[in-house]
This record gives structure tokens, C-alpha cells and sequence, in this order.
């Protein structure tokens, strides 16, 4: 076997930017190069990378005679056999894998033994490189490639040129040669070893998140060379997130090590309590190996899946809980409307609209005009949004429904003949194509909870929607226009003989109603486009919320519109997205079957009236 | 002998359903003559035959919400049906002519790597079977639905809530290339219905005129069927409910009746509409679809029938104008109309016209409380 000498490679951007120099060298436990001047510490690089290749070589030396195993037909032993002998040292590697590739090497089908033809067309035995005069074509074939072998063949390739003597290949293995754009070949083996070297040797960095790294490196590379750094590592680690890191590094390389089984199992134990894809690959990797590691890795394989179901569940709650937000801001504006004033509004989808469109107006004009105030457009928007709504419903109260109160199903028609006006109006100032939205910076990336990952816009849509509607409960109960308003809900003559000026309060009932769908509008222009269409993809969605929680239940609109959002959300794995869209809807139909009048029904005299 | 008469009676007694027979009769009896002679275009045939088929489908919304007071926002799903039955008949009939030429399989299905025919597909090869299950079909569906909803006294904007419902998920189910109905694509290349080739003139000459008589005699049989007792309690359904229960009927079996007999009419007017326009797909079923429908009525004059084939027929005139002329104005005229026929014209088109009210086709005119 050789160790190269280092040469100067050009080695690809990602893998030589990675560390300074200094830590390489100045922590570095791993033997180290002898190169010098400019191109040193990339020579104690390569050194260390060829160094790991071999060592990680060295435990299939044991194994049969790496060139024997290529007598085979099957592709898959091939290929790995291809593997260990680009690994393996031997002598006659080079040679044997060139004529691999280019068709050159023969099997003897009586017995099996490999020759190969040089170019002049004479035969060698592969074992030896001798000539073997004797041979004629005639007892022999090919052997043959799939795309499996010849990745191996390339893999082998580009390794075993970094064996060889002859410097110009090894500059060439290295890309360092007249083209000298190619850059240096990894197949998975090289690439894990050098994630391997890259790990032991950050593993002393200073700087903890390099450490952490490092040791996610070796974790993925499994790399049981790397067992010693990574215990001295860990000997002396003080941060708590890191010395995690590191005990499952130590814990994925002991089981790829050579360790006894105690160690493995402990390892088995440490992997499991970091239930994650990462550690289920680690572990399935390791499921078919001889009892006990293997029966134990498959039962902390079988763990992992079910803690990973049980999270899938959990993510499926919270995308409910979101959804249910965005119907909750939508229906409650409706539950003010139908509550309050039995008053099918099918233009309320529009105010939603209308809110979202405010929202990207604002946006634009904050960026024209003051782009350093871009993150508080919102705090612009929301008031803005629920104005504009508020009043385009009060103007439609004051002008159409009002002349058809009593009529409902008149109003039905003529409120979505609005909505058809509405949506063609902006059609026609903003373009039918879709307008994006920004979120601000506040809103964007992700929460971590407990190990669900959250997007942040959605969480904040979330508390967005609780806080409109407890500020809706306060509005009712607490203000005399909310006062008025329940007045007028419950008997609308009484209320009127009280002094109440009940079109007013219609009028105002209506805007406010609006105004919320205009909030619901902004909430929803940062999780959706915004298109003229934005709010007919909600609205029979609002209708159901409302119904199945009970007219003029604020409560019930709560209650209904985080049920049809989570139970949505629970049933798409099942049964895919528009079949559980379906199932839902069918099963509302059948609920309205049972109870008439929603979840939880105003009850008295009035509401039969 | 004496029935018969009373019969015809009852129907002539709204003078204007007897006019507007012989009216529809009359103008597709025309065109028939006149494309046949070449003085009328040939696109104009097809066109004329698809307004037949939405006056239909109007005619029976009009029996549900002018006579019932059951405001359906659904009917498209009737519709669709009626029209995807005779769709499949159409399919079954291409046979190895498809694409992809095979005996059996429609091509979405072998495009699809089907192997055998859904059960729900066999007999649609025989035209009687087909035309019969586009009846049948949207009637069970109504039977159901309307059973499940008259029986927990789901009324007024609720039930419209939940027949919107309906007709959403029907169209969401449609989508669907599971359902075995051609999923987003529907239905088309359809070759010929009857032995003849479906896109020959005469053909279509056919499929007009068969529109225009099922629409005539829909309309008498409507009138003949509001004027009736039946017709009787069903708009004392409509007006006041309550009352017709107290005196010892039962509401919603009547209305129950009606709405059936609608979608089997809705079925047909899609059964009709289908082998004139080429293709069905689930579109048909998109709430917006089934809401223009009822303003069609609306717009027409509800509890009329008359009504409902004049505003079927002037709305889509005016879409048709309209998308061809000023495409961008279409949505805003169609809002407008919603609205303006609201406020000024609840009694629609035809209430400009008769100043006599109607006992039968009175509105009831309810002020705000």
C-alpha cells in the first residue's frame, strides 16, 4: 500500500473554504502532512483525506481477495466489489477497473477467472498483471455494466488515481491537469470520509456551532474513525446542545464500529431518544445486523416511526388550528351579518378580498415612499383594511340590503350580484393575475415548538384571529353598541320602541361586520395570493362554520371554525385533500340533517320568528 | 273526457304558458326551416338550442322557488348529472373509434390504465337505459337530499347553504379521476347519438327542436301541475308554512314531490344540453353556475314558468352579446342585473308587462319587521 505524497490539488470551493487553516493544523489529533509553503494545509488536507481512505480500507482487507470477488455476474456484488478494490490498495486496482470500464475484462467461463487485454489486444491475468499468452478469446466474456457498476467503476476511478505513483494522474484524479477545470471526483465512500476528516477535525474549533456541526457531520458520515476525536471532543464539551450533538455522532459511529455489543446497544438507546428521519435511516441501517443490535434497532426503528406518526399528527393539529383561524377571522364577520341580521351577505368573500388587496396597497405604497417603515406596513394595513371594508359594507347596507330586510333569499341574489361587481372592479384596476404579499421580516422562518416546526406567519394568523375575536366579545358585551346591537338581534321591534335607532345600527353592524372580513383579508395576504378570486374560496367554507356552529353564536363560530379546520387538516393524509374536503362536507350536510340550527342554537321566541 | 278539459282549462288559465308554447314551437319550427333552406346560419341552431335547455333547467327552478319558496342553489348539480348520463351513453358509443381504440374503454380511462369498466358504467352502451338513468339519477339524488332536508326542517337561507354545499362537493368529486368521469376534462369527442353523427346539421336541427318540445311540454305539465291541488298546497307551503302543517297536511311531502319532479327536469334539460355543446365536464357543477340559474328566474319573473323561460332565455342572449362585444363589462351587467332586478323588479320581466296580479303567481310581499 502507498500513502501519496500531498500535492496540490484544486480541491472544489465548499470543500476548502470550510475552516481556516490555523484550527486545521493547531488542533488537529490526526496525523498530519509534511507539506509546506502556500499550498500546505490543503497538502495536510489531502493528506488526512487519503489517510482516512485507507483507514477506512483497512477493515475490508480482511476480506477475500478483492479481485476474485469480480468474478461475479451479479451486478450489485459487482459493484461492490468494485468499491473495495478501489479501496483496497491492491496493485493491479488501476488497470482492472480502466478495463472494467472500457469492456476489457474477460471472465473465463469455465472457472471464473478474470483476464483483462491491454490495449495491443494481448490478455493478462487480473490477479497478477502477468501476460498470459496462453488465453485465446474464445472461452470468454465480457463482463458487463449496469448504471450501478459503472458509477462504482467511476467512484473507483477517481480514488484509485489518487494512489497512483505516476504524479500526472494523480494531479489528473485531482482536476489539476491542462483542462484543469475538472474538479476533484467524490463517490459516497470518499464523500463520507471527508465529511468524517471535516468533523474530527472542527470538533475542536472554538466556536460551539462549528463544534455542533462538526459533530452533525459525523453523525451523517458514521464514520467509526472518527470515535477517538469525538470522545476527546466530548470529554472536554461544556455546551449542552453541542455534547447532544456529539453523544449521537459518538452513538451513530459506535454502531458502525467495531465495538462490543453493549457499546451498540447503549448507542441504539442514545439514537432513539432523538427521534428523527436522521436517526431512523442511522438505525434502519443497522436493523439487519446479527442479533441483539439488530432486532433492537429495528424495535428503536419501529419507536422512531411511531413518534414520527404521532408528530405528523400533531403538525396535522396545528395546520388545522391555522386553517381554522383563517375560517374563524372569515366567519366571524359573517356570524355578525347572518346573526345579527339574518342577512345572507354572499359579498362578504369580496370584503375579504378587499382587506387583502388594502394590504398589498399599503405595502406598495410603503415601499415607494418609506422602505424603512416596510415591517410595520401591517400596522398600516389592519386599520386601513378594516375602514375601507367597513365602509364599502355600510355603503352597500345603505343602498341595497336595506330595501330588502325580511327577504332573504332577494338578498342572497343581490349581494352576490355584488360580489360580481366587486371582484370585475378590482379585476380591472389590479389585473386578474395574482399579487404577492410580502411578509415582514417578524413574520417569516419558523417556530420551534416543543419538535414542531411552525411556520410564524401561520402562528401569528393564529393569535391574530384569537385576539379579533376576543376583541369582538369585548365590542358586544361591553360596549352599548354592542348592547344595541344584541338589543336589536333579540327583538328588533322592542328595541326600536326603546329609543334604538335600529338602521343605524344595521348600517353599523354591517360595516363592522365587513371591517372583520377586511382583517381577515390582511391575515390572509400573507399565507395566500392575493387575485380577485381571493375570498369565493372561502366563502361556502365561512357559510358552513357559521351554520355548524349556530347563527348568532360567537362561541359556536369558534368552536365550529377550529373543528373544520383540524378535522380538514386530520383527514387530507387519509383520504387526500379535495376527497377530504368531500367527507367534510357531506358530513356537515348530515349534521344540519340533526340539528337544524348548528351547534349551539340561540334559543326563545324571537329566534323562530 | 271532462278531465282533459279541465285540465287544459287550468293550463290556459295563465294565458301567457299557452302563448309562450306556441311561441317556442313556432320560432324552433322556423329556424329548423330556415337553416334546412340556408337563410338561417348554422351557428345559430346550437345556440338557440342551448337556450332552450337553460329555459328548461329555469322552468324547473321556477317550480321549486316560485311555487315551494325552496330557494336551490344546487340545481346544477341535476343538471351536470342529467347531462353526464347521456354523456356516458355518448362515450359508450365511440368504442374503438377513441383514440386509443379500444373496445370498451373510454380513452380517459385507458389513458388512465384501467383495465375494466366501473359497474356504474355497464348499460349506458343502450340509449333507453341511459336516458333513463338521466331522469333517475338527478331524481334519487333530489329524493335523498330533499328527504334527509324537509325532514329536519332545514328551510329557507339554510337549506340554500346546504344545497350550495352540495353542489360544491359534487363538483369537487368530479374533479377527481377516481370518480371514473373523465376528472378535470369531463366528457367529449363524442361521435353519435341514436346512429346518426352528432355534429351533422341535421342533427343538431334535431337536437333543437326535441329541446324546444321537452320545454313546452314541461311548461304545460308545470301548469297543469301548479294549478292542480297539489300546485294549491305547494304555494300555501310556500307562504305559510306553518299554517298548511297545522291544518293537518303535510309540507314536506309537498314539497319533497316538487322537488324531485324539478331535478328530473333539471336531468333532462342537461341530458338535452350535452349532445348540443359537445362536452360536460364538472365545471356544470360550480355554485356560480347553479346561483346564475336562479337569477335567470329571478330576472324572468319567479312563480310564473313563463317567467323563468323569458329570463332564461333575455339573460343569456345578453351574455352572449355581451362576451362577444364587451367581454370585460359581462360581469359587471350580470351584478348590475342581480341587483337592480332585486330592488326594482321582484316580480322580474314579466312583471313589467302584466299589471294584473296573478292570484297563483302572487309573491308574497313581506315587509321588513
Amino acid at each position: 500500500m502507498r500513502v501519496a505524497t500531498p500535492v496540490t490539488l484544486t480541491l472544489p470551493l465548499s470543500l476548502r473554504e470550510r475552516e481556516p487553516c490555523g484550527t486545521l493544523r493547531q488542533r488537529s489529533p490526526l496525523p498530519q502532512g509534511e507539506g509546506q509553503g502556500e499550498g500546505d494545509w490543503r497538502a495536510t488536507l489531502l493528506t488526512l483525506l487519503v489517510a482516512l481512505l485507507l483507514a477506512v480500507a483497512l477493515p475490508l482487507r480482511a476480506q477475500p481477495d478483492p479481485v476474485a470477488a469480480l468474478s461475479t455476474t451479479n451486478f450489485d456484488e459487482l459493484g461492490r466489489a468494485v468499491e473495495r478494490l478501489g479501496v483496497s490498495g491492491h496493485p493491479q486496482a488501476l488497470p482492472l477497473v480502466e478495463a472494467l470500464r472500457d469492456g476489457r475484462l474477460f471472465r473465463r467461463a469455465s472457472d471464473g477467472t478474470l483476464f483483462w487485454r491491454d490495449v495491443r489486444g494481448a490478455f493478462h491475468a487480473a490477479a497478477t498483471g502477468e501476460p498470459a499468452a496462453e488465453i485465446t478469446p474464445a472461452g470468454l466474456q465480457p463482463l458487463r455494466l449496469n448504471n450501478r457498476v459503472r458509477r462504482a467503476v467511476d467512484g473507483a476511478l477517481g480514488s484509485l488515481s489518487l494512489f497512483n505513483p505516476d504524479p500526472r494522474l494523480r494531479l489528473e484524479a485531482g482536476g489539476g491537469d491542462l483542462g484543469g477545470l475538472q474538479p476533484l471526483r467524490l463517490n459516497n465512500r470518499v464523500r463520507r470520509a471527508v465529511d468524517g476528516a471535516l468533523g474530527s477535525l472542527s470538533l475542536f474549533n472554538p466556536d460551539p456551532r462549528l463544534r455542533l456541526e462538526a459533530a452533525e457531520r459525523v453523525f451523517r458520515g458514521r464514520d467509526p474513525e472518527a470515535l477517538a476525536a469525538l470522545e476527546t471532543a466530548l470529554a472536554q464539551e461544556r455546551e449542552p446542545r453541542v455534547r447532544r450533538a456529539m453523544e449521537l455522532a459518538q452513538a451513530a459511529a459506535t454502531l458502525a464500529s467495531t465495538r462490543d455489543n453493549e457499546a451498540k446497544l447503549a448507542a441504539i438507546a442514545t439514537l432513539r431518544a432523538r427521534p428523527d428521519l436522521v436517526s431512523r435511516g442511522t438505525l434502519a441501517a443497522f436493523a439487519g445486523a446479527p442479533a441483539p443490535v439488530g432486532p433492537a434497532a429495528a424495535e428503536a426503528v419501529a419507536a422512531i416511526d411511531r413518534h414520527l406518526a404521532l408528530l405528523r399528527v400533531g403538525q396535522d393539529v396545528v395546520f388545522g388550528l391555522s386553517l381554522g383561524s383563517v375560517l374563524l377571522l372569515a366567519a366571524i364577520g359573517l356570524a355578525v351579518t347572518f346573526g345579527v341580521m339574518g342577512v345572507i351577505n354572499m359579498a362578504h368573500g369580496e370584503m375579504v378580498m378587499l382587506g387583502a388587496y388594502t394590504t398589498f396597497v399599503v405595502q406598495d405604497l410603503m415601499r415607494t415612499h418609506a422602505p424603512f417603515m416596510l415591517d410595520w406596513s401591517l400596522a398600516f394595513a389592519i386599520p386601513l383594511a378594516f375602514l375601507v371594508a367597513g365602509t364599502v359594507g355600510a355603503v352597500i347596507e345603505r343602498t341595497v340590503i336595506r330595501f330588502l330586510y325580511g327577504r332573504p333569499l332577494e338578498t342572497l341574489l343581490a349581494t352576490f350580484g355584488l360580489s360580481l361587481i366587486l371582484q370585475q372592479t378590482v379585476r380591472s384596476m389590479f389585473g386578474a393575475n395574482n399579487r404577492e404579499v410580502g411578509n415582514p421580516s417578524w413574520m417569516s422562518g419558523s417556530v420551534q415548538l416543543w419538535e414542531l416546526s411552525i411556520t410564524a406567519s401561520r402562528l401569528w394568523i393564529i393569535v391574530f384571529a384569537l385576539l379579533v375575536f376576543f376583541g369582538l366579545l369585548l365590542l358586544l358585551r361591553r360596549s352599548s353598541f354592542g348592547l344595541a346591537m344584541r338589543a336589536v338581534t333579540q327583538n328588533r321591534r322592542m328595541a326600536a320602541s326603546m329609543g334604538i335607532r335600529t338602521p343605524r345600527i344595521d348600517m353599523l353592524t354591517f360595516g363592522l361586520g365587513s371591517g372583520i372580513a377586511g382583517l381577515a383579508g390582511v391575515a390572509l395576504s400573507q399565507i395566500d395570493n392575493v387575485s380577485p378570486n381571493l375570498g369565493q374560496g372561502y366563502i361556502i367554507d365561512s357559510f358552513l362554520v357559521v351554520v355548524f356552529g349556530g347563527v348568532g353564536n360567537l362561541w359556536g363560530t369558534l368552536v365550529a371554525a377550529f373543528t373544520l379546520g383540524v378535522v380538514n387538516k386530520l383527514l387530507e393524509p387519509f383520504a387526500g385533500a379535495v376527497l377530504g374536503k368531500i367527507l367534510v362536507l357531506v358530513a356537515l350536510v348530515l349534521f344540519i340533517q340533526r340539528k337544524p340550527r348548528g351547534l349551539f342554537p340561540l334559543k326563545g321566541r324571537a329566534v323562530e320568528a | 273526457m271532462t278531465g282533459a278539459v279541465a285540465l287544459l282549462r287550468a293550463i290556459a288559465a295563465d294565458r301567457a304558458v299557452p302563448i309562450a308554447a306556441v311561441v317556442i314551437l313556432a320560432t324552433a319550427l322556423a329556424l329548423a326551416f330556415g337553416n334546412s333552406n340556408g337563410t338561417v346560419p348554422n351557428w345559430l341552431v346550437p345556440l338557440v338550442g342551448k337556450y332552450l335547455c337553460y329555459a328548461l333547467l329555469a322552468v324547473s327552478i321556477d317550480l321549486v322557488w316560485g311555487y315551494g319558496g325552496i330557494l336551490s342553489l344546487g340545481h346544477g348539480v341535476f343538471f351536470g348529472l342529467g347531462g353526464y348520463a347521456i354523456g356516458m351513453h355518448m362515450m359508450r358509443l365511440i368504442g374503438p373509434r377513441g383514440v386509443y381504440a379500444h373496445p370498451v374503454l373510454p380513452d380517459f380511462m385507458v389513458f388512465l390504465n384501467w383495465t375494466e369498466l366501473p359497474w356504474y358504467w355497464h348499460g349506458f352502451q343502450h340509449f333507453p337505459f341511459a336516458a333513463a338513468m338521466a331522469l333517475l339519477v338527478p331524481g334519487v339524488v333530489a329524493l335523498v337530499f330533499g328527504f334527509l332536508a324537509f325532514r329536519s326542517r332545514v328551510t329557507g337561507v339554510y337549506l340554500s347553504i346546504i344545497t350550495q354545499a352540495l353542489t360544491f362537493a359534487t363538483m369537487l368529486a368530479f374533479f377527481r379521476n377516481d370518480m371514473g368521469f373523465g376528472g378535470n376534462n369531463g366528457l367529449t369527442d363524442f361521435r353519435d347519438l341514436l346512429g346518426f353523427p352528432v355534429r351533422s346539421d341535421g342533427m343538431r336541427i334535431a337536437l333543437m327542436l326535441a329541446s324546444a318540445v321537452a320545454l313546452v311540454l314541461s311548461l304545460l305539465g308545470c301548469r297543469a301541475l301548479v294549478a292542480s291541488r297539489f300546485g294549491m298546497v305547494l304555494v300555501a307551503v310556500r307562504d305559510a308554512e306553518s299554517r298548511v302543517r297545522f291544518l293537518g297536511y303535510r309540507p314536506e311531502h309537498y314539497k319533497l314531490v316538487a322537488l324531485v319532479i324539478s331535478a328530473m327536469l333539471a336531468g333532462l334539460a342537461g341530458a338535452l344540453y350535452v349532445p348540443q355543446v359537445g362536452i360536460i365536464n364538472p365545471s356544470e357543477f360550480a355554485p356560480a353556475n347553479s346561483i346564475e340559474a336562479v337569477v335567470w328566474v329571478a330576472v324572468g319573473g319567479r312563480g310564473r314558468l313563463v317567467g323563468a323561460v323569458l329570463g332564461a332565455v333575455a339573460v343569456n342572449a345578453a351574455k352572449t352579446w355581451f362576451t362577444g362585444a364587451l367581454p370585460e363589462l359581462w360581469l359587471f351587467a350580470l351584478g348590475l342585473l342581480f341587483v337592480l332586478v332585486t330592488l326594482f323588479l321582484p316580480r322580474g320581466l314579466l312583471g313589467l308587462f302584466t299589471l294584473r296580479r296573478s292570484s297563483i303567481a302572487a309573491t308574497p310581499a313581506v315587509r321588513p319587521a
